[in-house]
């Protein structure tokens, strides 16, 4: 590990990852790009994140982004109601603009003392300007105040990684900038270690029942919106502690609703898909 | 370095840059595919392609340009002609006579060791091997090496579910719906206007004045008329996802929709049972025109449903006027009107469509063709 100048990314001890997974962060690492990773939802695209922060013990910095952020969230802003305010009943010293700077989540990452990890979730919730007015910042890695003149250089280039759920095209100019990664969902065997990581507990014949029925629900094509990762672990959680043993389980699918959120797949299921799991 | 994979990828339409691409040289020149096909295939494809649905063009490009190690009919002639010659099976021991007919794998096992000869001797003369770093016997002999399970993988092409170019899902319809927005500031003022609260804050010597304004919000109306039963029953789950995606887009100022079968005239459906109707004119005159007005349906009808009068499928509709004379009006009035055909673009030489394409510009029902619809949609003057 230690003859790599670079940090390398072996995955941690609750998060699994596929070789192509491990090495896109690597490679997004040592060439100093942006990590994007798109991928069904529940695949654990912003765990990945946490884990890489965790794996490389980095602190981690999280902009979650929302429809109304725009880039200069990002950044910092200018608190000019909290100068006004001042102005008018007296605290502080307004002169000093500096103290109404207010750095936002780039900003943070930028002038950490050590490299950082740093998140943008679910970039494409924003405007679909928003990823352009990132690139240079993103790119140079510095951003100009202009109300102190002031440059902001990051000390150390933090590891960005960058989640999308494919809800807004991502401009091609960003793109090109990005290493990208679609996380695939887990075959049965990978999802086998994933599940034995959080319940290493689980007796093989219920795991080998479980994953049965749950893939039997992935096939089904008619669902709006197929089970994940997470509900799969959810169900698990929920059969453990109902005691259900993996007779019942494999009679009829205790819990269904834990796996089946949408109405229509819940009466799909039960209509057509009942006879099905029993064939 | 591989760059005639650049170009394999550009032909089959993925959108590779030179940046991504010095980028991928750059990882390659630090050791990052550790000298493994399977490595690469992860790595080019992580630098280069950046949305899940260019992952199939990827794959056949990767076939198509790796591939051809592997299964290099050149090669496979050339060990059938080496064994030929009886001459060359003396240097074969008694045992593994008998196993010739064992297959091929066996045999190419047997005799890479003599390929590599044979290339030697060759030298000087162009291989198409030469461009790459690999050697192509270990690639193509050894059945379970990690080599062939790249290009298993990208054989496999189970992205092909993934590609743009075909119809996905109601989400895929939700994101595409959702360019259709246009922001204009309408509503209660109710947003802080925080630049013209201080101006005129300042102007009152520091007395704070708030000022308020209307929030932004969409002003886009989105009418949809869809074509049911008959020749449309096929694409019914399709245009249901569409119609599903506009119904829970909550993003539109107004959203109305109706039903017709095959072609519009005085009036058109208000259930898909067809039992309420509403009068063509009367949406002509109650809309303005600034409404965005999707059609969808095949456009495929009988030539006298479209262009003759008392030409309608149901005989008591007894139309005066002619269904592509009511399209046209609809054309007229309203400046934005697209048509979402679910037929395949094969298809489209049927006269009515020929006939309906002159006066809308008609686009397929694939996520490709309702990006390209909606961006006429919006598209300003």
């Amino acid at each position: 590990m230690s003859e790599r100048k670079f940090d390398r990314f072996m995955g941690t001890q609750k998060y699994i990852v596929s070789e192509p997974l491990q090495n896109a962060v690597n490679v997004a690492i040592a060439l100093q790009r942006p990590l994007l990773v798109k991928g069904e939802p529940g695949t654990g695209k912003t765990l990945l994140a946490h884990n890489i922060a965790l794996g490389l013990d980095k602190e981690l910095i999280v902009w979650n982004i929302k429809s109304t952020s725009t880039a200069q969230d990002g950044l910092y802003i200018y608190d000019t109601v909290q100068r006004l305010n001042d102005s008018r009943f007296g605290d502080g010293d307004v002169s000093d603009i500096k103290q109404y700077i207010k750095l936002g989540k780039l900003g943070m990452a930028f002038t950490h003392s050590e490299r950082v990890v740093l998140i943008l979730d679910e970039i494409d919730k924003a405007d679909v300007e928003f990823p352009n007015d990132l690139l240079n910042e993103l790119d140079e890695m510095s951003f100009h105040i202009h109300e102190t003149n002031e440059t902001i250089n990051a000390k150390h280039r933090p590891i960005v990684v960058i989640t999308s759920n494919s809800e807004k095209e991502l401009p091609d100019a960003f793109l090109r900038r990005c290493i990208f990664h679609y996380i695939e969902f887990p075959d049965e065997t990978l999802m086998e270690e994933i599940v034995m990581v959080h319940f290493p507990e689980i007796k093989t014949n219920l795991l080998r029942e479980v994953l049965k029925k749950f893939y039997l629900l992935r096939g089904i094509n008619e669902f709006r919106k197929k089970p994940s990762t997470s509900e799969l672990l959810d169900w698990i959680q929920a059969l453990i502690a109902g005691g259900i043993s993996y007779e019942e389980v494999s009679d009829e699918i205790p819990f269904l609703g834990v796996l089946l959120k949408k109405e229509t797949d819940y009466e799909h299921f039960i209509s057509k898909g009942a006879e099905a799991s029993r064939a | 370095m591989f760059t005639n994979f650049f170009y394999a990828l550009r032909r089959k339409k993925v959108p590779v840059s030179i940046t991504e691409w010095m980028a991928l040289i750059d990882a390659l020149s630090r050791g990052f595919a550790f000298s493994s096909l399977d490595t690469f295939y992860y790595l080019a494809r992580s630098i280069l392609v950046k949305s899940e649905g260019y992952f199939d063009q990827y794959d056949s490009a990767f076939e198509e340009y790796f591939g051809g190690i592997e299964t290099s009919e050149r090669f496979r002639d050339e060990v059938l002609e080496w064994l030929k010659y009886p001459v060359n099976r003396i240097e074969l021991t008694e045992n593994e006579v008998p196993q010739l007919g064992g297959g091929f794998d066996y045999l190419t096992k047997t005799h890479q060791q003599k390929m590599m000869e044979m290339r030697e001797r060759r030298d000087g003369e162009a291989s198409s091997f030469d461009s790459y770093d690999v050697d192509p016997e270990r690639i193509r002999f050894g059945g379970t090496s990690i080599y062939k399970s790249a290009l298993q993988v990208a054989k496999e092409r189970k992205f092909r579910n993934y590609r743009s170019d075909v119809v996905l899902d109601v989400r895929s319809f939700q994101t595409a719906l959702k360019r259709l927005r246009r922001l204009s500031r309408i509503g209660p003022e109710d947003e802080l206007d925080l630049d013209a609260t201080i101006d005129h804050t300042c102007k009152n010597a520091g007395d704070l004045e708030f000022k308020w304004r209307r929030a932004r919000k969409n002003a886009v109306k989105l009418l949809l008329f869809m074509d049911v039963g008959g020749s449309m029953s096929p694409y019914a789950k399709l245009c249901g996802r569409l119609f599903s995606a506009a119904h829970a887009a909550t993003h539109f100022k107004d959203f109305k929709y109706y039903y017709f079968h095959n072609c519009i005239y005085d009036s058109v459906f208000e259930d898909i049972e067809r039992n309420e109707f509403t009068n063509t004119s009367h949406l002509l005159n109650t809309l303005d025109s600034d409404y965005k007005v999707i059609f969808l349906g095949d456009a495929c009808m009988g030539d006298e449903e479209l262009t003759m009068k008392y030409g309608a499928i149901y005989y008591y509709e007894r139309n005066e006027v002619p269904g592509i004379v009511w399209f046209q009006r609809i054309s007229d009035h309203f400046k934005r009107v697209v048509w979402l055909n679910p037929e395949d673009l094969s298809e489209w030489n049927h006269p009515t469509i020929k006939m309906i394409r002159r006066i809308f510009p008609m686009f397929e029902l694939t996520l490709e063709g309702l990006d390209a619809a909606i961006s006429m949609l919006i598209a300003r003057y």
